[in-house]
């Protein structure tokens, strides 16, 4: 296989902040609670990212926070992709008029920033709440994921493997599903990586707003807003939490470029 | 021409339909306005009242004719909070968002399309890989983040303007230089995207037989890019800058917050919190507006460099 420094060095990065944050499903260094009188301390050995106004430990917030970001990432693509794959799998293998319906629906949804509507669906179902940015978020993304499935399986539709499969008489539903998806896995999964790096920016961007996540959850967007308060007093919280946003989201887009790379579509 | 009265149709009816769903979607949850209204005080009667005042007891198709008559004639109710028409409230506040967006847009069109240029033209050199992984590393970068960075280092270290102070544009340019540093953060992913694109829209245009043509008559390469290349690849590029001027929107809402700017995005955002719902419609249905203008807008822009799109056919 050709050599791919993007694909490397991208796992490397986006494997080692998802260990740190798995890891912080476990175990902190400190309870990312618990308050102390040490408050404002320098990063040091003891506290790799110091501590905040009330001398908690900045670095197991950020594991704990930094969770609960993958989480809602992983939950807004999961709720995305599935929606997207039945779409775009039912109007890109059918066409017809429900093709067309809904593909322009899309285009008019796809026109509009996610984070508008994200906000638009999030002041419907109340905000504040933690199940409501993944659905939110979720429902967003499905009209992008549905695009790219549904021009994979127009694409192959007329393949002659397809048409076999039809002749043999095989369920349209494992054509579907068995036969054609893993083919789409070339543009899905860099799709993926996208979908994955804009839910982290949204997510990240609702909870700076007060409108996403909210005490007493911790997400690292919520932490900046509250970080961008003690700024002159304790400018590593803002500094290592923005870092940790920006590293897993370059890790995650590096994957995308050499998947991207890999399957020849980019120059 | 049919080609402009075709867009703009199209235009007119997709602002029906946004409005309208941005309009039943807010008054199926804002069902019970005139309680929130009220609040502690809501007896049934009062409720009904109010309810009459406000005519939300008129069907919904009613309603919407007459928001969307108001909506163009400056008179967009009254906000549940401030008790203060919407207008009143979000109109200072639209020319401040305009401008912002403007700057962002600006900056975005100035630096990315000759920086795309120059990535084309070197593309695949020693640095190519080193520019690639920069580009992915800026559109990493969320815009609200670099916010806090600039208004900590151009704000509070060097001085050049007072975070959290905006002059107000009756003060103009003082307001401009505020504004600048917000476009700035607004504008560096973008322009990593807008980069990137071009990068590759120029890399595509150039492995075409017109441009070997070119070259193979003893044009240069740069020359050819700058005279027929760069023509070539604009119509991709007007199209993703419309995205592009819909995405400033958006990421005005989130950088507006960072510097204290009192524009539409901090009232959008406050009035959700507040479910404020009058304003939240206001507002959702003028960004909407902007988002569908900008396409439209490309399309049009399209169709004069491009006259094959007036036709209909698809490219």
């Amino acid at each position: 296989m050709k050599k791919n420094p993007y694909l490397t060095a991208g796992c490397l990065l986006a494997g080692l902040l998802a260990a740190m944050i798995v890891l912080g499903f476990f175990w902190t260094p400190y309870d990312p609670t618990a308050m102390s009188a040490e408050k404002f301390l320098s990063p040091s050995l003891r506290h790799l990212m110091g501590t905040d106004n009330f001398g908690r430990d900045i670095f197991s917030r950020v594991m704990e926070g930094a969770g609960t970001t993958l989480l809602i990432a992983v939950a807004t693509v999961a709720i995305g992709l599935a929606g997207g794959i039945l779409i775009g799998a039912l109007t890109g293998y059918f066409g017809g008029l429900a093709d067309e319906i809904l593909m322009r629906l899309g285009d008019v949804l796809t026109a509009f920033p996610s984070i508008l509507l994200a906000l638009v669906i999030i002041s419907l179902v109340g905000p504040g709440k933690t199940y409501n940015v993944v659905l939110s978020l979720g429902l967003v993304f499905i009209p992008s994921f549905a695009r790219v499935t549904r021009t994979a399986y127009a694409a192959v539709r007329e393949a002659n493997y397809v048409k076999i499969a039809q002749l043999m008489g095989v369920p349209k539903a494992r054509i579907l599903l068995v036969h054609i998806l893993p083919n789409t896995a070339s543009t899905l999964l860099p799709a993926i990586t996208i979908g994955f790096n804009n839910a982290v920016l949204a997510e990240a961007s609702m909870s700076y707003l007060g409108i996403g996540v909210t005490p007493p959850d911790a997400s690292l967007g919520y932490m900046l807003s509250e970080a961008q308060g003690m700024f002159t007093r304790a400018p590593w919280y803002a500094l290592c939490t923005g870092l940790v946003i920006v590293l897993l989201v370059f890790g995650v887009g590096l994957i995308g470029e050499g998947l991207q790379r890999r399957s020849g579509e980019v120059i | 021409m049919k080609y402009a009265a075709k867009r703009l149709l199209t235009l007119i009816l997709t602002m029906l339909v946004v409005s309208f769903l941005a309009f039943a979607a807010f008054s199926l949850i804002s069902g019970n306005a005139a309680e929130i209204m009220l609040g502690t005080q809501a007896t049934p009667e009062r409720v009904a009242a109010l309810e009459h005042e406000l005519g939300l007891d008129r069907p919904l198709l009613v309603r919407y004719g007459a928001w969307l008559a108001g909506f163009f004639t400056g008179d967009l109710g009254v906000s549940y909070s401030y008790r203060q028409p919407v207008w009143e409230l979000i109109g200072p506040k639209t020319a401040v968002t305009l401008w912002l967006s403007l700057l962002s847009f600006l900056l975005i069109v100035l630096v990315s399309i000759p920086l795309g240029v120059v990535c084309a033209r070197y593309a695949g050199g020693a640095l190519d890989g080193a520019h690639t992984a920069f580009n992915q590393f800026c559109m990493a970068v969320p815009s609200f983040f670099t916010g806090i960075l600039l208004s900590w280092l151009f704000g509070i270290v060097l001085h050049w303007f007072t975070p959290g102070a905006f002059p107000g544009l009756a003060r103009f340019g003082s307001a401009v230089k505020y504004l600048l540093f917000a476009a700035v953060a607004i504008a560096i992913p973008r322009i990593a995207m807008t980069v990137r694109m071009l990068r590759s829209t120029i890399l595509s245009e150039m492995q075409k037989d017109y441009v070997r043509t070119a070259i193979s008559r003893g044009n240069d390469r740069s020359g050819v890019l700058v005279r027929h290349v760069l023509k070539n690849a604009l119509v991709p590029v007007v199209t993703f800058l419309a995205q592009t001027m819909a995405e400033i929107v958006a990421g005005s809402i989130v950088v507006e917050q960072v510097f204290g700017i009192p524009g539409l995005g901090r009232m959008l955002v406050v009035s959700i919190a507040n479910r404020d719902y009058p304003v939240v419609q206001a507002i959702v249905v003028i960004l909407a507006f902007w988002v569908v203008l900008s396409g439209t807008a490309a399309d049009l822009i399209n169709g004069r460099i491009d006259p094959r799109l007036r036709l209909g056919g698809e490219t």
